[in-house]
């Protein structure tokens, strides 16, 4: 019969081809060095790792697959073996990761700070305050009021993380926030910003992604900046390797001393946005390092410096 | 032109797409066609009451699943392909075919459906006739299926329309990482999130200008056949 060897032919088609795409994945998959980094918007969003890593990846063959998501969901996908290593923003996280025998070799790489930008009439008054948690009760006194709004990540981000933290400084917690002014938007934090700028509401946003978006965001400036608690430590973690054999373990931990490395540390410093640098490295400065979080810094350092994948 | 940073991205933005929900389509017919055609010449249209409701629930379960919504479909995919997950041994997780999946998972419903009420609203004569010439049972589902292939299309093109446009299920599967799982779809969320609007609407017009070239050819087919 003639036509059913026509979809014999099909068949055979869609077979030899769909074999042959699976073969070129595992294929180019071997010949170089695929590393799988989950990390947050903030790394992503504001250029940083677009800028890095083609640096990286031609000189080391390797190519740099991102997942970038809220630093929660980052750790999330890492404990479930799907990623190599994680670049991400929340200490408490963190440290439940690597306790948890997840992650190993928690070393700061760099750092930039949050600030609470908000509406240029400002309603709450906090222009100028040097105490987040004071700006932040003063934001939810106008809100009971009707005359503020607040933004929320909402979404278990780093920058999500300390918004929380800094409402529990002030005795709110999440049963009291829930009122009309206190909007969870779970959505990344460029999406935010532009809600905060139509809605002329305040928000807490990072630094980097802040000054990516600033001319995005006419009715918007920062507002209160330069507080201790609003200071925002990148770090790196390894998956753990006895956990997930089958992960790329060498190239996590080439790109983990990469971005160490003096080339790394000076490519972040020189990392710019309309003239301003969005992070400043913290790897090799290990008081500053101390300050923001992370004790064993040295100790890490000179593990990583060390190691010859 | 092409050599541009911009349009070099749309292209493989576009290539990937395309690849995806063709492959996942292409896949799906071969699945879906004979599944629906089966199911479309075996109306269970019995005496007994039993069959009376096997044919229900087989249809309204492929009713319902040809609405499935895409994130469901790829929180189960991501679920299955998660390192620590059942499949997870594959490592295939955030790559194109994973995605493939997701959008098969998808499509092969609406394959069958479409076909289904295709091949179920060819004249029952003609299968009749053709049995009563000589023919074999296979000749004859053949026939019917010949009879049906404008449903048969059409099925194709729905379940291409539904893929192309998909963002939920491949987002979570795909990982939408740039250069390697990044579909118009998925891109136009990101730019969005970016404030890139300007690449997220030219990846938008490219989406639209695909469904409507698939719908000309869809109507120029129908059209041939009105006039035959």
């Amino acid at each position: 019969m003639k036509k059913p060897s026509k979809i014999l032919i099909a068949i055979i088609t869609v077979a030899v081809t769909l074999i042959s795409t699976l073969a070129y994945e595992q294929y180019a998959g071997s010949q170089k060095s695929i590393i799988m980094l989950a990390t947050t918007t903030s790394t992503y969003d504001s250029g940083l790792l677009d800028y890095l890593m083609p640096i990286f990846q031609s000189k080391f063959n390797a190519e740099v697959r991102i997942i970038s998501v809220g630093t929660g969901q980052a750790i999330e996908t890492a404990k479930r073996g799907d990623a190599d290593l994680i670049l991400v923003h929340s200490r408490q996280l963190e440290l439940e990761f690597v306790n948890s025998t997840y992650g190993i070799h928690r070393v700061g790489v760099m750092y930039n700070d949050f600030v609470i930008i908000g509406p240029i009439s400002d309603p709450a008054g906090i222009n100028g305050l040097r105490s987040a948690a004071e700006a932040f009760r003063r934001i939810a006194e106008e809100g009971a009021e009707g005359n503020a709004q607040f933004i929320s990540r909402a979404d278990k981000s780093g920058t999500h993380m300390l918004e929380l933290s800094i409402w529990k400084k002030v005795g709110l917690t999440s049963l009291k926030k829930t009122q009309t002014w206190y909007i969870e938007a779970g959505a990344g934090m460029g999406t935010v910003l532009r809600m905060a700028n139509e809605k002329k509401a305040y928000t807490l946003t990072d630094r980097a992604t802040w000054l990516s978006f600033k001319n995005q965001l006419a009715d918007l400036r920062v507002l209160v900046e330069g507080d201790v608690v609003l200071l925002n430590p990148y770090a790196i973690i390894l998956v753990n390797p006895e956990r997930y054999p089958q992960r790329n373990y060498k190239g996590a931990l080439m790109l983990a001393k990469w971005m160490m490395s003096e080339e790394g540390q000076n490519l972040i410093a020189n990392f710019k946005k309309e003239g301003e640098p969005l992070f400043k490295p913290i790897a090799r400065n290990i008081e500053l390092a101390h300050m923001l979080g992370f004790p064993e810094q040295e100790n890490e350092l000179a593990w990583y410096d060390a190691q010859n994948p | 032109m092409f050599k541009d940073a911009f349009w070099q991205e749309i292209l493989n933005i576009t290539l990937l797409s395309l690849r995806v929900s063709g492959m996942a389509v292409l896949i799906g017919a071969l699945i879906g066609i004979p599944v629906g055609a089966l199911l479309g010449l075996k109306q269970f249209k019995g005496k007994r009451t039993v069959m009376r409701f096997v044919d229900i629930m087989l249809k309204s379960i492929i009713n319902t699943f040809m609405g499935l919504p895409p994130v469901v479909v790829g929180l189960t995919v991501y679920l299955l392909l998660t390192a620590s997950g059942p499949l997870g041994w594959l490592g295939i997780l955030y790559t194109p075919t994973a995605m493939i999946i997701t959008q098969l998972i998808m499509v092969v419903p609406i394959i069958i459906g479409v076909t289904m009420s295709a091949v179920g609203s060819v004249e029952k004569s003609i299968r009749e006739k053709a049995l009563s010439l000589g023919a074999t049972e296979t000749q004859a589902a053949w026939l019917v299926l010949r009879e049906a292939r404008m449903g048969v299309l059409t099925s194709i093109i729905a379940a291409f329309g539904a893929a192309i446009s998909e963002v939920g299920g491949i987002m979570i599967t795909g990982g939408n990482i740039r250069w390697w799982t990044r579909t118009l779809t998925t891109a136009i969320v990101i730019e969005t999130e970016l404030g890139n609007f300007t690449m997220a609407l030219t990846l938008g017009a490219i989406l639209l200008s695909m469904a409507f070239i698939i719908n000309l050819a869809l109507t120029i087919v129908q059209v041939k056949e009105a006039r035959r």
